[in-house]
């Protein structure tokens, strides 16, 4: 058992739908901060979404369907790490309770043990405690509802956002109030949705940050939209692009370079 | 009551609007999360308080009708009576029984949610028989025509201009020049109207916070005391309870009223906690010469067993609204019906069925805030996702939500056509959105744009740009 022991511990990066559609620098940010940590990072190409659209949409069938195809995808990797609360919350908390018994729920269950939100396993598993990266600015932090709730991520990026040099963090008001997203939430009931990020969009243009932060994209991409809709001059970023130093690109909806 | 939770949306959005309303919401956060935040910190054995509440309710639940029978056993011995009651209509039948019987012309009420479930004051009126609310919050909405729009603060969407027009509207027999314009003249006002009612009624009705098995005994919470003078001064009293209520022992309750008021008001406990016991006694100075229970089902048994049975755990304490973001948003009357926020929109189907009530299981971003304020711990958004499991297997949602969901899951299983559709569909969207890079309007994103800019694609999708990059790598290698 000597020298597997060495050997660097091999990630399946499990990018999420929507980093993969819409923020592809999600991604890249997560290989770069994994390999930072010391992780060999694969991304199977088999992987699509976690199925949370269709889980909480009262859709089981196909829930499982997607949950199977990403167990089989991962299941053999030492751990899965996705940028998202949202998503690694499914994956781990959820999946389990969508086998009832059986060999599909003995997969779940050692599946979900693998599994993690990105800063939590950075700081949590790797043991991470500081960044290179270097970001001139202030800095607000929202905290995603699955990860903060489900998952406990709360003190992990604002420990490894203290380490960006040059960085401030101003902590806005209810940050750990949700963003109104709630998945098809926003769509299903437009105008409720709007009431809550409009709430969201004043606490964050109140706290005087330039940019603003999360984990998960879903929320990013609504508080972002309702921010540019409102003509706010704050920049919205994934949490790992800044600790990755990709903040050279374009913020979330703020045009091309 | 009427039902108007198939109309959630429009409700909604009534609710959205309503300058006043959203004004009166501020108070929900101010007045109850801070509050409760500094009580709980205050006491470094509440999380283990709550889950010795938890296991107390999940063990009377298993054995709920030994502990059903026990009580009705030690109520009989004590003097009174218990009415059993499977629907809302038996009971309102039972009550109206006692109070005939009583020669009742008016009936005082202590706050209770359950008569409001019932509809029981619509039925006094009906049949000559005067209902009064006697906690402030309920005779305010009484003497408006409304009903609650919160569990434990009925009148939590009105503000204090509006009540003051209100007593002035009806109190007319009151010299006009009193002052009403703070909170303490305003509870003065409605105590000296309420003074002459006390003694007026002929019945008295509470709710019940819990029934005790091992000795008969209903207890009530509140703060203003109102619920004693209405189960003291009347000659009969009735509680009327829902059989989830039972707790074994007294010291059980006692446990749980530690997390109660904590979650609800933030205070350590409510001012009153008032324990009654049958009928007065030879002995006692006063007291009611008749006590009736009626314990309620009206669909809480076939709750039992399913995956909506930890629901009856819930001591409807409020805490799951005040942290709310919905429930901010809208306030209490949207839902529709008695219960509102997240412990309604579990309980709400169960009790008037999912096909009337399917936006409430619905209408929740899964924050899950609700289920981390619940002194129960009861799961709340995975009950909500359970009605709709419930709804999508009846098909009970709409079909464009249901086609498109099952189109994006179809392909979600068949990863090489995904990323086929994607990594033509993701750069052509990019393409489309310019320089810009988000749009205002999108056709199919309605629902989004109306209110907020999407946020555009980068460019193409990470998938492609992950593949390239292997495949250069290994060609670089080479």
């Amino acid at each position: 058992m000597s020298e597997s022991d060495h050997q660097p511990p091999r990630v399946g990066l499990f990018v999420t739908c929507l980093v993969d559609l819409f923020r592809p620098s999600v991604g890249f940010a997560s290989v770069k901060l994994l390999e930072d940590a010391g992780c060999r990072v694969e991304v199977p190409m088999a992987q699509t979404c976690c199925g949370q659209p269709a889980y909480n949409s009262g859709d089981r069938t196909d829930a499982i369907a997607i949950a199977r195809n990403t167990i089989e995808t991962f299941e053999d990797y030492d751990y899965i790490v996705a940028p998202s609360g949202s998503c690694a919350g499914m994956l781990k908390k959820h999946y389990p309770a969508l086998f009832k018994d059986g060999d599909w729920q003995d997969r779940a269950e050692a599946f979900s043990a693998k599994v993690h939100e990105l800063m939590s396993f950075l700081v949590d598993v790797m043991g991470m405690e500081k960044v290179a990266a270097r970001h001139e600015g202030t800095v607000t932090y929202h905290d995603s509802c699955s990860g903060l709730r489900e998952l406990k991520v709360r003190d992990q990026p604002r420990r490894l956002l203290a380490t960006v040099s040059g960085l401030k963090l101003k902590e806005m008001r209810d940050s750990d109030v949700c963003c109104g997203f709630g998945g098809t939430f926003c769509v299903k009931y437009p105008d409720i949705s709007n009431k809550i990020v409009t709430e969201k969009a004043a606490n964050i243009d109140a706290s005087g940050a330039e940019t603003l932060l999360a984990g998960d994209l879903g929320c990013l991409m609504n508080m972002a939209g309702k921010l540019q809709r409102e003509g706010s001059s704050v920049r919205v970023r994934h949490v790992a692009e800044i600790l990755a130093g990709l903040d050279d690109k374009p913020s979330i909806g703020g045009g091309k370079s | 009551m009427q039902i108007t939770s198939p109309s959630f949306k429009k409700n909604a959005r009534g609710a959205l609007s309503n300058v006043q309303l959203q004004k009166a919401l501020g108070n929900v956060r101010l007045g109850f999360i801070d509050k409760r935040i500094k009580a709980v910190d205050a006491l470094p054995e509440f999380d283990a308080l709550r889950d010795s509440a938890r296991d107390i309710k999940d063990h009377a639940l298993a054995h709920l009708d030994l502990y059903l029978e026990a009580y009705e056993e030690k109520v009989t011995a004590a003097g009174g009576k218990v009415h059993w009651a499977e629907t809302a209509e038996d009971a309102r039948k039972a009550i109206l029984g006692i109070c005939r019987a009583a020669g009742a012309r008016t009936v005082t009420k202590g706050k209770s949610m359950i008569t409001e479930e019932i509809g029981l004051n619509d039925f006094f009126e009906e049949n000559g028989i005067r209902p009064v609310e006697t906690d402030l919050g309920e005779y305010i909405i009484q003497l408006r025509g409304e009903h609650p729009s919160h569990i434990i603060a009925p009148a939590v969407h009105l503000n204090k201009e509006q009540v003051e027009e209100d007593f002035r509207r009806v109190h007319t027999h009151l010299p006009e020049g009193r002052d009403l314009t703070e909170p303490e003249t305003l509870l003065a006002e409605a105590r000296r109207v309420l003074r002459a009612e006390y003694f007026a009624a002929d019945v008295g009705i509470t709710g019940a916070n819990f029934l005790v098995a091992e000795s008969g005994t209903s207890v009530i919470v509140t703060n203003e005391g109102n619920g004693d003078l209405t189960q003291t001064l009347p000659k009969v009293h009735i509680v009327v309870a829902s059989i989830e209520k039972i707790v074994p022992t007294l010291d059980d309750v006692g446990q749980i009223l530690r997390v109660l008021a904590r979650s609800a008001t933030g205070q350590d406990m409510s001012v009153y906690t008032t324990f009654s016991t049958g009928p007065r006694r030879p002995d006692d100075p006063d007291g009611p010469e008749e006590y009736h229970v009626i314990l309620l089902d009206n669909g809480r048994s076939s709750m039992l067993g399913s995956e909506f049975q930890d629901m009856l755990r819930c001591i409807r304490c409020g805490a799951c609204m005040n942290h709310c973001p919905v429930y901010h948003a809208v306030g209490g009357h949207a839902y529709g019906w008695v219960y509102p926020g997240p412990m309604g929109a579990v309980l709400t189907p169960s009790l008037i069925g999912v096909d009337k009530s399917g936006h409430l299981p619905n209408a929740s971003t899964f924050c899950g805030r609700c289920e981390a304020v619940c002194p129960m711990r009861i799961p709340l958004p995975r009950m909500m996702r359970h009605w709709r499991e419930r709804e999508f297997s009846r098909r009970l949602n709409p079909a464009t939500q249901r086609y498109g969901l099952r189109a994006w899951a179809w392909f979600a299983r068949h990863p090489r056509l995904y990323q086929l559709a994607t990594s033509f569909a993701i750069p052509g969207l990019s393409l489309l959105a310019g320089r810009r890079g988000r749009f205002g309007y999108l056709p199919f994103a309605g629902g989004w744009t109306r209110h907020r800019d999407l946020p555009a694609p980068e460019s193409r999708t990470f998938m492609q740009q992950w593949r390239d990059r292997e495949t250069l790598k290994q060609g670089g290698s080479a």
